[in-house]
């Protein structure tokens, strides 16, 4: 009989690093498509420089610093993908290169590249940008020849937006965050093809959803059917929990911490949309829970089978 | 005159208070939202520093040990009275943007670890020129973080227009994370051409770490002494 000696584990998984970006990525198309329809060349330009620099600048990192080339797990061209989701089709063509810099160098090779990085580099970069330029992170794009607000700041000077449109997109907004339908089956994707556990997902929507009524009766705004729905399909909530909160590197990988690290997204961005100067709030809710993560995971570290409680330290 | 030389290099280049002793935080990462602050921000520390150290170096027979911190606040606190007046008749603006952070040079930890660790030990002159080197080694370092700061985050230098009009400021360089970018750059920087920093460890071994026969207040040392504060 011939035995196989090996050192664990015995059983691996046919994931790649590659295969799962290349799978967000894919989920990542029906947003970026709805974005294109709606925004023309200029919103494909903004998707194009954003993937362009992220990977340039991911190249050129590791070739200053001799470092082995990176660029083949993909992550970069995610991190690219994400971040143009992030901008608005009038972005002038700077503001991606910078943007795809910062998060890729900044954010993510300083710390050690791919694995190290305590926040999601799309997401920092977008934080990034909206600090330094708030004036043209906000210069809405025009839709139909019509100059109007985004859904949420429409809200917020109390007109209402139809449900379909939130749904299919027709509204002023970010290039991937437009349409609730088109990140709906990236999600569906993501989840079937198992690459992400709906927990973060679903854990995120539903706290935001309980903590907007609980901070939107506080805040006096008046709490109703339209109001839910604007805040829950508008805006950055659904792309960001869906694509960013997800994120695996600066997500808690314990059940437990990622029900906590979910929940305290909802609180944050339910917070900063009933009570901050913005009307936008996901990305600064998502970097922040970022931060908490390490300390996240020691708290909820799951106890080893079969050690009793006075050992287990 | 080797001696005062000497001293103004070890204060400018070699232990530079900011970028090599990573002292004076506080005052390094706020005030230095532009060239200006940060030379007017050096420039009044120097001048305390300087006769701070002269004075108690002067006195440091007198101070009897147990009281020698109060002694020296009670010093340090007459002079930055001084260049606080000083500032607030002759240069109102700078002062005004500047705000607090003058009347907190008292608790400056550089100006105390000066005070402490070389001119409570050593002669007046050599003590003086010890200020004026870790004064203006304070001042380069402000200025220089201030001048990088000011040019990305608002295109201009010393208040002159120097970026094309078309380059558009990344503000969130004259706010408080990007004193932490420059910051780190700026160290990374030395690190890799090799000049003496924080981390650089080649800078520290010349001593070989033998702290007990050592007059010369270096990054372990002050740390050791100025831990607890924070400043």
């Amino acid at each position: 009989m011939k035995l196989n000696m090996s050192i664990s584990p015995h059983v691996r998984s046919h994931d790649t690093t590659r295969s799962v970006m290349l799978d967000v990525a894919i989920a990542l198309i029906p947003s970026i498509i709805i974005g294109i329809y709606y925004g023309g060349w200029r919103a494909a330009l903004v998707v194009a420089l954003s993937v362009c620099s992220c990977v340039l600048c991911e190249f050129l990192y590791d070739k200053l610093m001799h470092k082995p080339n990176t660029i083949g797990d993909c992550s970069a061209v995610v991190t690219g993908l994400i971040l143009a989701c992030n901008l608005y089709s009038t972005a002038p063509i700077w503001l991606p290169i910078l943007g795809g810099a910062f998060a890729i160098i900044v954010v993510k090779m300083l710390y050690g590249g791919l694995g190290q990085n305590f926040m999601n580099p799309a997401c920092a970069a977008r934080c990034f940008l909206l600090i330094s330029f708030p004036s043209i992170m906000t210069n809405y794009p025009l839709l139909d020849g019509v100059s109007s607000a985004t859904p949420l700041t429409a809200l917020s000077s109390g007109e209402a937006v139809s449900l379909s449109s939130l749904l299919l997109g027709n509204h002023i907004g970010t290039i991937g965050e437009t349409s609730a339908i088109a990140i709906l089956i990236g999600f569906l994707y993501l989840v079937f093809k198992r690459v992400i556990s709906p927990r973060i997902t679903l854990c995120t929507v539903g706290s935001a959803a309980l903590f907007l009524v609980i901070f939107g009766n506080m805040a006096g705004l008046e709490v109703n059917m339209s109001f839910m729905t604007t805040q829950l399909l508008a805006g950055g909530l659904l792309f960001g929990a869906v694509f960013m909160a997800t994120d695996y590197v600066t997500a808690p990988v314990t059940k437990w911490g990622q029900v906590i690290y979910a929940a305290l997204i909802g609180l944050l961005v339910a917070f900063i949309r009933c009570y901050g100067g913005s009307s936008e709030g996901m990305s600064y809710a998502i970097i922040i829970a970022n931060l908490l993560t390490p300390l996240l995971e020691k708290a909820t570290k799951p106890k080893p089978f079969g050690v009793r409680k006075e050992t287990a330290k | 005159m080797k001696t005062a030389l000497e001293r103004l290099y070890n204060g400018i280049i070699k232990e530079n208070p900011t970028l090599v002793l990573m002292l004076g935080m506080c005052p390094t990462l706020a005030v230095t939202t532009s060239a200006i602050n940060g030379l007017g921000m050096g420039l009044s520390t120097c001048f305390v520093l300087m006769l701070s150290n002269l004075i108690i170096s002067l006195l440091r027979k007198f101070i009897p040990d147990s009281v020698r911190m109060p002694a020296y606040i009670v010093v340090i606190a007459s002079f930055v009275t001084i260049v606080e007046l000083l500032m607030q008749a002759y240069v109102r603006s700078l002062y005004a943007s500047l705000g607090l952070y003058i009347p907190l040079i008292v608790v400056n930890c550089i100006i105390m670890g000066r005070a402490e660790s070389y001119a409570s030990k050593n002669p007046p002159v050599a003590s003086f020129f010890d200020g004026l080197g870790m004064g203006l080694g304070f001042t380069l370092a402000l200025t220089i973080i201030g001048a990088i700061r000011e040019l990305l985050g608002a295109g201009t230098l010393f208040g002159f227009n120097i970026m094309p009009d078309s380059y558009e400021p990344i503000s969130i360089m004259i706010m408080a994370p990007g004193a932490f970018f420059v910051l780190a750059v700026l160290t990374a920087l030395q690190n890799k051409l090799g000049a003496p920093s924080a981390t650089n460890k080649k800078s520290s071994e010349s001593c070989a770490g033998n702290c007990a026969g050592c007059s010369a207040a270096c990054s372990f040392r002050a740390e050791a002494k100025e831990g607890g504060d924070g400043k």
